[in-house]
C-alpha cells in the first residue's frame, strides 16, 4: 500500500516537471491528474484507517549516501493524508476553471503538483531527514506559489518575510530534532519513541516545537507572516496553504508532543491550551476588523488553529492525568475540526477566487449584491459561512461541541489550576465562536447581500462549471459530516487510539446522534436537527402557502421612509464591525476613529479617519527589527577599517583564543 | 411500544404547546406594562389577532430583496421552534431532548441568529445593517456568559442535557446556592438582552437610532413579518421555558407520568409563564434603556457573575 502512495506521489512530482510546458491544455491535463492522484491517495487512507492497526514501512535508498529514507503510514498519518486529498483533488478540480482567469496561469502550474507531493511526505516521513527535506520543500514550492503574482503591491513583501520566518521555524525544528536525536544522533523516528527524557530537555523540545511547527501552523503571535503569504497566492492555492498546509503543522506539533517527547507534565498542556485560546480570540479579532475578503479568510484560519491547539492542550492535560478515555474526546475534537477546517476554508478561499474573478476585486467594500448575479456561488458561500461560524447542523459546530464536551469534563482533573483555566478557555472559545458568526455576516452580508456598490459588483458573472463542481463537493462534505459526524469520528477511531490509547465507543457513534459518554450525559443529533429543522420549515412553509395572503407587491425599500438611492448609504463591512471595534479594538488595536467635521459655511468633506495598530507588530516584530538594524549598524563598521585595525582585531582575537586554551588546559 | 408512542405523542404537544401559548406571554407582558403605566392596554389575546391580520396581508417586498430574504423568516421560526421544543416544559419525557443537550440548543438559537442578521442586511438599507452589527455584538457577550452557566450547572449535575438537570434539581436536595442564584443571574440578564427588552433594546420603540431587533425587522411585511414576530415571541417563551427548566423545575412530569402529572406539569408552566411575563413587565417598566455601548458592560457583568457562579460553586464542593 504504501508503495503505492509513494508511486502517487512521484507521479505529482513528475506532473510537476509536465507542468513547466506552456498552454491551457497542458494546465487542465495537469490539474486533472492531480485531482485523480489525489482521490486515489484519498481512498487509500480511508483503507489505511479501515484496516486500522496495521502500519506500513518501507525503506527507500534515496538521500544521503549511506543513509535511506523511511517511510510509514499508521492511523494518524493517513488521517491528515485524507484531509490532504481531499484539500488537494478539490482544489485541483476548481484550478482547472480557476486557471483560465489566471494573468499567468503556468507560473502556478508546475509547483502546484509539487506542493501537494511535499505535503504528502511530510505526513508519511520516518526520519528527520525526510521529513526536514519535504518541510522545506513544502515552504519553498509555496513560496514560489505565492509568487505567482510577484507584480501585485505587497506579494513580494509577503514572500520575503514568510520565507523568513518559514526559515526561523526549520530552524527550530531542526534544533527540536537534534535534541530528540540526542548524543547518539539516531535520526529515525523509530529510536526517539519511549525514550526516556529529563524535564527541562522535554521542556526545551516542546518550546522549539512550538515555535518552529507553531509558526507555519499560525500561532499567536507567530502568525504576522500567514495574513500576508495566504492570500497573495492564487485562491486555490490559498485554500491548500490554509486548510491544508497549516494542518501539516498541526500533524508534526502532534508527533512531536504525543510521540516523540514521551510523557509530558501537565503544565504543558496547559500552555498549550493558553496558547490556543489566545490564538482563536486574536485570530477572530483580526478577521472582524479586515476589509479584503482573503485577509480575513487567513485571520480565521488563524482563529481555527487555536480551537484545534486548544484540543491539543486539553488532550495533553488529560493524559498527563491518565484518563484516556477524556484524552480520546479531546483527541477526536481535534482532529475533527482538522478535517472540518480543511473543507469550509477551501471552499470559501474558492468562493473568494470566484468574487474575484467575477468582479476583479477582493475588498468587500467594493462589493455587494451578489447574490443576484452569482446564485449558485452565494448558495455555496452561505454553507461554508454558517460552517465556519459554528452553527448546527453543520461540520463547524460538530467540533465545537466535541471542545466544549472536553472542557465541561475539566472539573475531573486534579489541579486547582486547570479546574480555573479551563471554564476561562472556554469563555474564549464561546466569544471566538460569537466573533466568528459576526465575521461571516459581515462577510457574506457585505459581499453577497444588499446593493451592489461598484459597477464591477453590479455586472458580476456567474463562474464556471469546474469552479462550481468543487465547492459544490465542499459544501456537500460541509453538510454531510456535520449530519452524520459518527461515520467520521468512527473513521477515525484508530488514530484516536494510536495517540490516547483509548478511542470513543462505538456505540456512542450513530446514524442520528453522537453521544461520547452516553445519552445522559451529553448528546447531539446532527442528522436529528437537520431533519426537524427542515420537517419544521416545511410545516411553516406549507401553512403560509395554504392559509396566507398569496399576494407579492415589489415597491421600494422602506427604510424607515427615506430610502437613500446611493448604494453608499448601505451599511459597510467598517460600520458593521464598528460596534465590536469600539467595545473590543480601543483595547487590543489601540483602535482610534477621527472624525474631523468642517466649520458651519465650510464646503470641504468630512473626513473619517481609523487608526489601528497590530500588536504582534508593535510589540514583537518591530523592537526585533529595530533590534536586529541596529546590530547591524554596529557591525557595520568593521566593513571599513584601515589594514592597521584590522591586524589589530585578529592580533586582539588570537591573543584571546590563547588565553581561552590556557585557561582550559 | 406504546410507551415509545408515548413519548412521540409528548414531544409533538410540547412542539404544539410552546407554538400556541407563545403569543400569549407576550400579549400578558404588554398587558402588565399597559397596566403599570395607568393604560388598558389590549387584550392579552390581541398578539394572536395581529399575527392573523398579518397573514391576511399581502407582503410588500422591495425591488432587490433575494431569496435569502423570502426564505429566511420560515428558517428562522423553525430554528427557534425546534430549540424551544427541545426545553422541557411540562414533561422531562421528551425524545429529541435526549439527542440534543442545552450545547445544542445555545447552537441553534446562535443559527437563529446567524440568518435573521443576514435577512436584515438582504435589502441594503443603512437600518438593517445597523440592528445586524449590534445584535452581533451584544451576542458576542451574551454567548460566553451562557456558557459560563452551562458549565456552572454542568459542573454541579455532570451533564449537560436539559433533562438531566431538571431531574437532578428535582431528585436531589440541592438547597440554596450562592453559585446558582449568580448563574440564575447571569442567566436572566443573557435572557434580556436576546430577547431585546428594557433596558438593552425596546420592543415597543420605532424610534430608529435606539432600535435593534426592529431595525432587523423593518423591511418585513405580511406573512413574512408574522413569521419574523411568531419567532420573536416563541424566544422569549424558549428562555423563560429554560430558566424554569433549570431553575424551578417542580412540577415537571417525569417519564411514564399518569394523566395526573402530566396536567400538574401543566399547570405549573403555565403558572411559571405567567410569573415570568409579569416580573418582566414589572421589570421593564421600573427601569429606563440604556445606551447602547452601555450594553457592554451589562453583558460584560453577566460573564463575570457567570464565572463567580463557577468559582463559588468549586469552593464550595471543596469546603
Amino acid at each position: 500500500m504504501l508503495i503505492l502512495l509513494l508511486a502517487c506521489i512521484a507521479a505529482k512530482l513528475a506532473l510537476g516537471v509536465v507542468g513547466a510546458a506552456r498552454g491551457m491544455p497542458v494546465a487542465r491535463l495537469v490539474y486533472g491528474l492531480t485531482a485523480t492522484l489525489c482521490a486515489v491517495l484519498g481512498v487509500l487512507a480511508v483503507a489505511a484507517l479501515v484496516t486500522g492497526g496495521g502500519w506500513h514501512r518501507l525503506s527507500l535508498p534515496l538521500g544521503l549516501p549511506g543513509l535511506s529514507a523511511n517511510f510509514r503510514l499508521d492511523a494518524l498519518s493517513a488521517w491528515f493524508l485524507l484531509t490532504a486529498s481531499v484539500g488537494g483533488a478539490t482544489a485541483a478540480i476548481y484550478a482547472i476553471g480557476y486557471a483560465t482567469h489566471l494573468a499567468e496561469p503556468q507560473r502556478a502550474l508546475p509547483f502546484f503538483p509539487i506542493f501537494l507531493a511535499a505535503i504528502d511526505l511530510v505526513l508519511i516521513a520516518d526520519d528527520a531527514f525526510v521529513f526536514l527535506f519535504a518541510w522545506e520543500a513544502m515552504a519553498v514550492a509555496s513560496w514560489l506559489l505565492v509568487l505567482v503574482n510577484h507584480r501585485e503591491a505587497g506579494n513580494a513583501i509577503a514572500a520575503r518575510l514568510y520565507l523568513v520566518m518559514a526559515m526561523a521555524g526549520t530552524a527550530c525544528l531542526l534544533l527540536a530534532f537534534g535534541l530528540l536525536a540526542g548524543a547518539e544522533g539516531a535520526y529515525h523516528f523509530d529510536a526517539w519513541r519511549g525514550q526516556k527524557r529529563d524535564a527541562w530537555q522535554a521542556g526545551f523540545i516542546v518550546v522549539l516545537a512550538l515555535i518552529g511547527a507553531g509558526s507555519k501552523a499560525g500561532l499567536f503571535p507567530l502568525h504576522a507572516w500567514l495574513p500576508l503569504a495566504h492570500p497573495a497566492a492564487p485562491s486555490h492555492v490559498s485554500a491548500l496553504m490554509s486548510g491544508v498546509m497549516t494542518k501539516a503543522a498541526i500533524y508534526g506539533l502532534m508527533r512531536i508532543l504525543f510521540e516523540f517527547v514521551g510523557p509530558l507534565e501537565w503544565g504543558w498542556g496547559a500552555i498549550v491550551m493558553a496558547v490556543g485560546a489566545i490564538t482563536a480570540v486574536m485570530g477572530i479579532l483580526y478577521a472582524l476588523m479586515e476589509r479584503d475578503l482573503k485577509t480575513l479568510l487567513a485571520y480565521s484560519t488563524i482563529e481555527n488553529i487555536g480551537l484545534v491547539t486548544v484540543a491539543l492542550g486539553l488532550a495533553l492535560v488529560f493524559r498527563a492525568n491518565a484518563m484516556p478515555g477524556l484524552t480520546a474526546l479531546a483527541l477526536a475534537a481535534c482532529l475533527l475540526h482538522v478535517f472540518n477546517h480543511a473543507v469550509m476554508k477551501s471552499l470559501l478561499f474558492f468562493v473568494a477566487g470566484a468574487v474575484h474573478v467575477a468582479t476583479g476585486t477582493r475588498d468587500l467594500e467594493q462589493l455587494g449584491g451578489l447574490i443576484h448575479r452569482m446564485p449558485r456561488t452565494a448558495t455555496l458561500a452561505l454553507i461554508g459561512a454558517a460552517s465556519i461560524a459554528a452553527l448546527p447542523p453543520l461540520n463547524g459546530f460538530v467540533s465545537e461541541w466535541l471542545i466544549f464536551q472536553a472542557i465541561l469534563s475539566a472539573p475531573a482533573l486534579p489541579q486547582w489550576a486547570l479546574k480555573f483555566e479551563i471554564p476561562v478557555v472556554g469563555a474564549c472559545l464561546a466569544l471566538t465562536a460569537a466573533f466568528a458568526a459576526a465575521c461571516f455576516v459581515r462577510a457574506f452580508g457585505t459581499a453577497f447581500l444588499g446593493r451592489p456598490r461598484t459597477p464591477a459588483a453590479r455586472d458580476a458573472q456567474e463562474i464556471g462549471t469546474a469552479m462550481g463542481v468543487a465547492m459544490a463537493l465542499l459544501a456537500a462534505l460541509c453538510i454531510g459530516s456535520g449530519a452524520v459526524p459518527g461515520a467520521l469520528l468512527g473513521l477515525m477511531g484508530s488514530a484516536v487510539q494510536q495517540l490516547a490509547g483509548a478511542t470513543l465507543p462505538r456505540e456512542s457513534l450513530q446514524v442520528m446522534w453522537i453521544a461520547p459518554f452516553g445519552l445522559e450525559r451529553a448528546a447531539y443529533g446532527g442528522l436529528m436537527v437537520l431533519l426537524f429543522v427542515t420537517i419544521l420549515a416545511w410545516i411553516i412553509i406549507e401553512i403560509v402557502h395554504r392559509h396566507a395572503n398569496p399576494r407579492r407587491r415589489l415597491g421600494p425599500a422602506w427604510d424607515c421612509g427615506f430610502p437613500d438611492p446611493t448604494p453608499a448609504a448601505q451599511y459597510t463591512a467598517s460600520s458593521f464591525s464598528q460596534p465590536l471595534r469600539r467595545v473590543f479594538g480601543t483595547l487590543v488595536f489601540h483602535a482610534r476613529e477621527r472624525v474631523d467635521m468642517p466649520e458651519p459655511g465650510e464646503t470641504r468633506a468630512a473626513r473619517f479617519t481609523l487608526s489601528l495598530r497590530d500588536p504582534a507588530w508593535a510589540g514583537l516584530y518591530a523592537p526585533t527589527q529595530h533590534a536586529l538594524g541596529w546590530l547591524a549598524d554596529r557591525c557595520n563598521r568593521f566593513h571599513y577599517l584601515t589594514i592597521r585595525r584590522y591586524l589589530t582585531v585578529v592580533f586582539a582575537v588570537l591573543v584571546v583564543m590563547l588565553c581561552v586554551v590556557v585557561v582550559r588546559q | 411500544m406504546s410507551r415509545i408512542a408515548a413519548t412521540v405523542v409528548m414531544q409533538f404537544a410540547q412542539l404544539l404547546l410552546v407554538l400556541a401559548i407563545a403569543p400569549g406571554v407576550t400579549g400578558l407582558v404588554r398587558k402588565v406594562k399597559a397596566r403599570l403605566l395607568s393604560r388598558h392596554g389590549p387584550p392579552v389575546l390581541q398578539p394572536y389577532r395581529d399575527l392573523a391580520k398579518l397573514m391576511r396581508k399581502e407582503a410588500l417586498m422591495a425591488e432587490n430583496a433575494s431569496w435569502l430574504y423570502r426564505g429566511a423568516p420560515a428558517v428562522i421560526l423553525a430554528l427557534i421552534w425546534l430549540a424551544a421544543g427541545l426545553i422541557p416544559s411540562f414533561t422531562i419525557d421528551l425524545p429529541l431532548a435526549l439527542a440534543a443537550d442545552l450545547l445544542v440548543i445555545i447552537g441553534l438559537l446562535a443559527a437563529m441568529r446567524f440568518v435573521q442578521a443576514l435577512a436584515a442586511m438582504d435589502v441594503g438599507t443603512s437600518f438593517g445593517g445597523i440592528g445586524a452589527s449590534r445584535e452581533m455584538m451584544f451576542a458576542s457577550l451574551a454567548e460566553p456568559a451562557t456558557l459560563m452557566v452551562v458549565y456552572t450547572m454542568s459542573v454541579f449535575v455532570h451533564s449537560s442535557s436539559l433533562p438531566a438537570m431538571a431531574s437532578f434539581m428535582l431528585e436531589n436536595d440541592v438547597g440554596l446556592r450562592v453559585s446558582f442564584a449568580l448563574a440564575l443571574l447571569a442567566l436572566v440578564m443573557v435572557a434580556i438582552a436576546e430577547n431585546a427588552r428594557i433596558p438593552i433594546d425596546n420592543p415597543a420603540t420605532h424610534l430608529e437610532l435606539t432600535m435593534v431587533h426592529e431595525a432587523m425587522v423593518l423591511e418585513y411585511s405580511g406573512p413574512h413579518l408574522a413569521l419574523m414576530e411568531a419567532a420573536a415571541m416563541l424566544k422569549l417563551v424558549a428562555y423563560l421555558s429554560l430558566i424554569a427548566a433549570i431553575f424551578a423545575p417542580w412540577g415537571l412530569a417525569p417519564p411514564a407520568a399518569g394523566a395526573g402529572a402530566i396536567a400538574l406539569g401543566l399547570a405549573t408552566y403555565v403558572g411559571k409563564l405567567a410569573f415570568g411575563a409579569i416580573a418582566l413587565g414589572v421589570f421593564e417598566v421600573s427601569i429606563a434603556k440604556m445606551r447602547v455601548f452601555r450594553v457592554a458592560e451589562f453583558l460584560g457583568g453577566a460573564l463575570l457573575l457567570g464565572l463567580l457562579g463557577t468559582i463559588f460553586l468549586y469552593v464550595s464542593q471543596n469546603l
